[in-house]
């Protein structure tokens, strides 16, 4: 079968994801601000014959290498192998968009424009004629919409017969100054019969804009000896002429004026400002220097307040399902241990993470909202200044919002901030905005020691609070670690749109299948292995100790020594011997050993957290073992100061397992991990210690 | 000389010249600001310290350290 390998191509928030989705099957992360996509993805699907390979790349503005994620598409392009550049730009603002164009087209390579949002030119009156323009400059012309999911197989059509047709011939005209120039050095080349695999032409264009790679190239040819002279003397003539001695200001001067020629003949606009000033007019109110800040908190208190409120309707009958299953299931298996480890092991294991399934889902929906209306933006304008008080960059909001949901695509969108030691403030920062495993306890918390009324502005505080402590954490480590100048500010704030429905429930539902997957995978086996180590060794003479005591008394004392034969017992089970181990440690902290165990159990995932507490509390229960609801269990079992230390620990202490990984990967070395286990391990305990000691003076 | 910062908001004003180097420019230029373009002032944050700016369709956020190396002609 025939290949096909597409590189995607464009500026950033242009739909190039958005695009690959709605040709193929594929799910990739779409949102409405510059920098989603950061690594490269391979998307294959079949077309009229063809094998497609499309390529996704991170947007760039410009064909540069500034930033971690514009190198991966400015390596892609150099150094690899594909056969065309499906060039995606923005229908609405073609100016802006075909300079990158303008870029690509001086590589060589074939390309196919794709003119995406034509839904959106269309709404807001701008007709494009893509015949002309594809007249005008060579280029294959497609215009799309990956929303409305139209000229998609024209686009396609049109990527098969550019790659069958055995050259493209590109018509890119500079000013009449630069146009002389570089035929002085083309004709230069073709005397000396110079040839390599891109144009002379262009070649001659890439050493004007001094192109490094090419020089590097040149250098090495005994050619270079006459040419070199021949630059020096254009290179002045151009800088004369544009004013400037900066090439890259008058290679973007000189590709501006070819847009602007190219626009001027293929675009007709009729009132424009209509529709543009509706994000104007959002903007007035959403970024207003007053209001901005209070309405963004509201909306944030608000999410908090409805995971809680709403959240809790279907956490009820969640619960209750699962105990009817628990009994159900343990009715119908007679051997005792199996018993146990189903009902006591798995299935409170399991069933105390989903319980919470309702919540992640509300923030869940709460981040994809945050992401595909273009408020992202506008909420890093907003707190830039803030921010920066801190010494971190307005655009670290966006890596540290995604940490809300989870830390582990954070540390990866980290890699939109240029600077790295920005980008690595930021990655140690990330664990300190509590992700979406880490809500399960927030919840079981707040809802076991506040009432209804508060406890969705508790869990508003957590969050703030963690937010905060982070802040703090910035500035300290940016007075040490990571001292030096400040990082430029220079975001572009996108259009507000209306979220597809389609494309949020998409979001949503796969992160909540991928919690569930969790739930029933890695935390059943967890829950298994805390159940087995919780549950053994079977200590006989302990237990035929208690049993003809308990034959001696009557049945109300009876039941008594039968719940402390089951604290025993569990206290001489292997994780409790490790937890009483480990206990002196954390004593200073208030919290008994099976507290200190499900922190320790959290180090592999958050949700562990709960669900070791769900077996242990449902094993060595001793208040009731009828009592349903870990929430009561929990409220009778863990004096409220110990609560709040350990809710203090779960907020700082380091990321789960995976993340962990991520973080070192991206940070680029184990050393800093252990940089980041020492930095979260003592702000926890420090910060712990005293809150417990404060809540004691309180209470 | 003139300064993006010194402008109103609400005002507008022609870029005259950036004084900035590097990767800001390079990025300033391919958010096209260069000489001759309108910019429009839309929005100042509540300390001054960002600023929302308008060139061409884009809108673009901008730190006062940055806006000032904008230098700029005030339109009538
Ligand atoms: N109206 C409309 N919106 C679109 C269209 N294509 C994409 N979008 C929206 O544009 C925004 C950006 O889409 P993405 O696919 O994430 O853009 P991208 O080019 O991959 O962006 P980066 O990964 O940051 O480079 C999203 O909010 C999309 O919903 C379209 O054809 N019409
Ligand atoms: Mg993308």
């Amino acid at each position: 079968m025939n290949k096909i390998k597409i590189a995607l191509v464009g500026q950033p928030n242009v739909g190039k994801s958005m695009l690959i989705n709605s040709i193929s099957n594929a799910h990739l992360h779409v949102g409405n601000f510059t920098g989603v996509t950061v690594e490269k993805t391979a998307v294959m699907f079949e077309f009229q014959g063809y094998k497609f390979t499309v390529i996704d790349l991170p947007g760039t503005y410009a064909f540069t290498d500034y930033s971690i994620e514009e190198r991966v598409t400015h390596d892609y392009l150099c150094n690899e192998e594909y056969d065309l550049i499906l060039n995606v730009v923005d229908a609405t603002n073609l100016e802006k968009n075909l300079q990158l164009t303008a870029e690509l087209m001086t590589m060589s390579k074939k390309i196919v424009l794709a003119i995406n949002m034509m839904d959106e030119a269309d709404a807001e009156g701008i007709a494009i004629d893509g015949q002309y323009l594809s007249e005008l400059t060579g280029l294959p012309v497609a215009k799309v919409s990956a929303v409305a999911r139209t000229g998609l197989e024209e686009m396609l059509y049109l990527a098969i017969k550019t790659h069958k047709a055995s050259q493209q011939e590109l018509k890119l005209i500079f000013s009449e100054a630069l146009e002389e120039e570089i035929t002085t050095i083309k004709a230069y080349l073709d005397r000396h019969k110079f040839k390599a695999s891109i144009s002379n032409r262009n070649i001659a264009i890439n050493l004007l804009q001094k192109e490094k790679k090419t020089y590097r190239t040149l250098h090495d040819n005994p050619i270079w000896i006459e040419l070199q002279p021949l630059l020096v003397e254009a290179d002045k003539h151009v800088s004369l002429h544009h004013n400037s001695d900066d090439i890259k200001e008058v290679f973007a001067e000189e590709y501006l004026a070819f847009n602007r020629g190219i626009i001027a003949e293929t675009v007709k606009a009729e009132n424009t400002e209509i529709k543009l000033s509706m994000t104007e007019k959002i903007d007035r109110i959403l970024i207003h220097p007053v209001f901005g800040i209070p309405i963004f908190l509201f909306f944030m208190w608000g999410l908090f307040q409805l995971t809680f409120e709403v959240g809790s309707i279907p956490m009820e009958w969640i619960d209750g399902f699962f105990s009817w299953f628990g009994e159900l299931i343990g009715s119908s298996i007679s051997n005792a241990d199996v018993r146990s480890l189903v009902v006591d092991g798995i299935i409170s294991g399991v069933g105390a993470v989903v319980l919470f399934i309702p919540n992640i889902v509300i923030l869940f929906i709460g981040i994809a909202l945050l992401e595909s209306t273009g408020y992202m933006s506008r909420v890093a304008f907003l707190l830039d200044g803030f921010f920066h008080k801190f010494g971190l960059h307005g655009q670290s909001f966006i890596p540290l919002v995604t940490g809300f949901g989870c830390s582990i695509p954070a540390y990866m969108s980290a890699r939109v901030l240029k600077n790295d030691r920005d980008r690595l403030l930021t990655l140690f920062i990330i664990g300190f905005m509590s992700c979406g495993a880490r809500l399960p306890v927030y919840v079981l918390f707040a809802g076991a020691f506040f009432s209804e009324h508060h406890a969705g502005n508790i869990l508003f505080a957590i969050y703030i609070g963690g937010a905060l402590i982070g802040l703090a954490a910035a500035k300290v480590l940016r007075m040490t670690a990571f001292k030096g100048l400040d990082e430029p500010f220079v975001m572009e704030m996108p259009k507000y749109r209306l979220p597809a429905l389609k494309l949020i429930w998409h979001t949503v539902k796969t992160k909540t299948w991928m919690y569930l997957k969790k739930a029933g995978t890695f935390i059943a086996a967890a829950s298994m292995l805390v159940w087995f180590l919780s549950n053994y060794p079977h200590n006989a003479a302990l237990e035929a100790s208690y049993a003809s005591q308990i034959e001696s008394v009557g049945e109300e004392k009876a039941s008594v020594l039968r719940n402390t034969l089951k604290v025993e017992l569990l206290e001489q089970s292997y994780l409790g011997r490790i937890g009483k181990f480990i206990e002196p440690v954390f004593t200073p902290l208030g919290f008994d050993w099976k507290m200190a165990v499900a922190l320790q159990a959290g180090l592999a995932a958050k949700e562990v957290v709960v669900s070791t507490l769900g077996v242990l509390y449902a094993l060595g229960d001793k208040v009731d073992a009828e009592n349903s609801g870990l929430m009561k269990v929990i409220s009778k079992n863990i004096p409220f100061p110990s609560a709040v230390a350990f809710i203090v620990v779960i907020m700082i202490y380091l990321p789960c397992l995976a993340a962990s990984v991520v973080f070192t990967k991206e940070a680029g070395g184990i050393k800093y991990f252990f940089y980041l286990f020492a930095l979260t391990t003592i702000v926890a305990y420090v910060l712990a210690f005293v809150a417990y000691r404060l809540t004691l003076l309180i209470v | 000389m003139k300064k993006l910062t010194e402008c109103k908001k609400g005002s507008s004003c022609t870029v005259i010249k950036l004084h900035a180097s590097g990767p800001l420019k390079q990025r300033l230029l391919s958010f096209g600001m260069m000489k001759g373009v309108r910019i429009e002032l839309l929005e100042y944050s509540a300390t001054k310290s960002t600023v929302e700016i308008k060139v061409g369709k884009m809108r673009i956020a901008l730190r006062k350290e940055e806006a000032e190396l904008i230098e700029v002609e005030i339109n009538e």
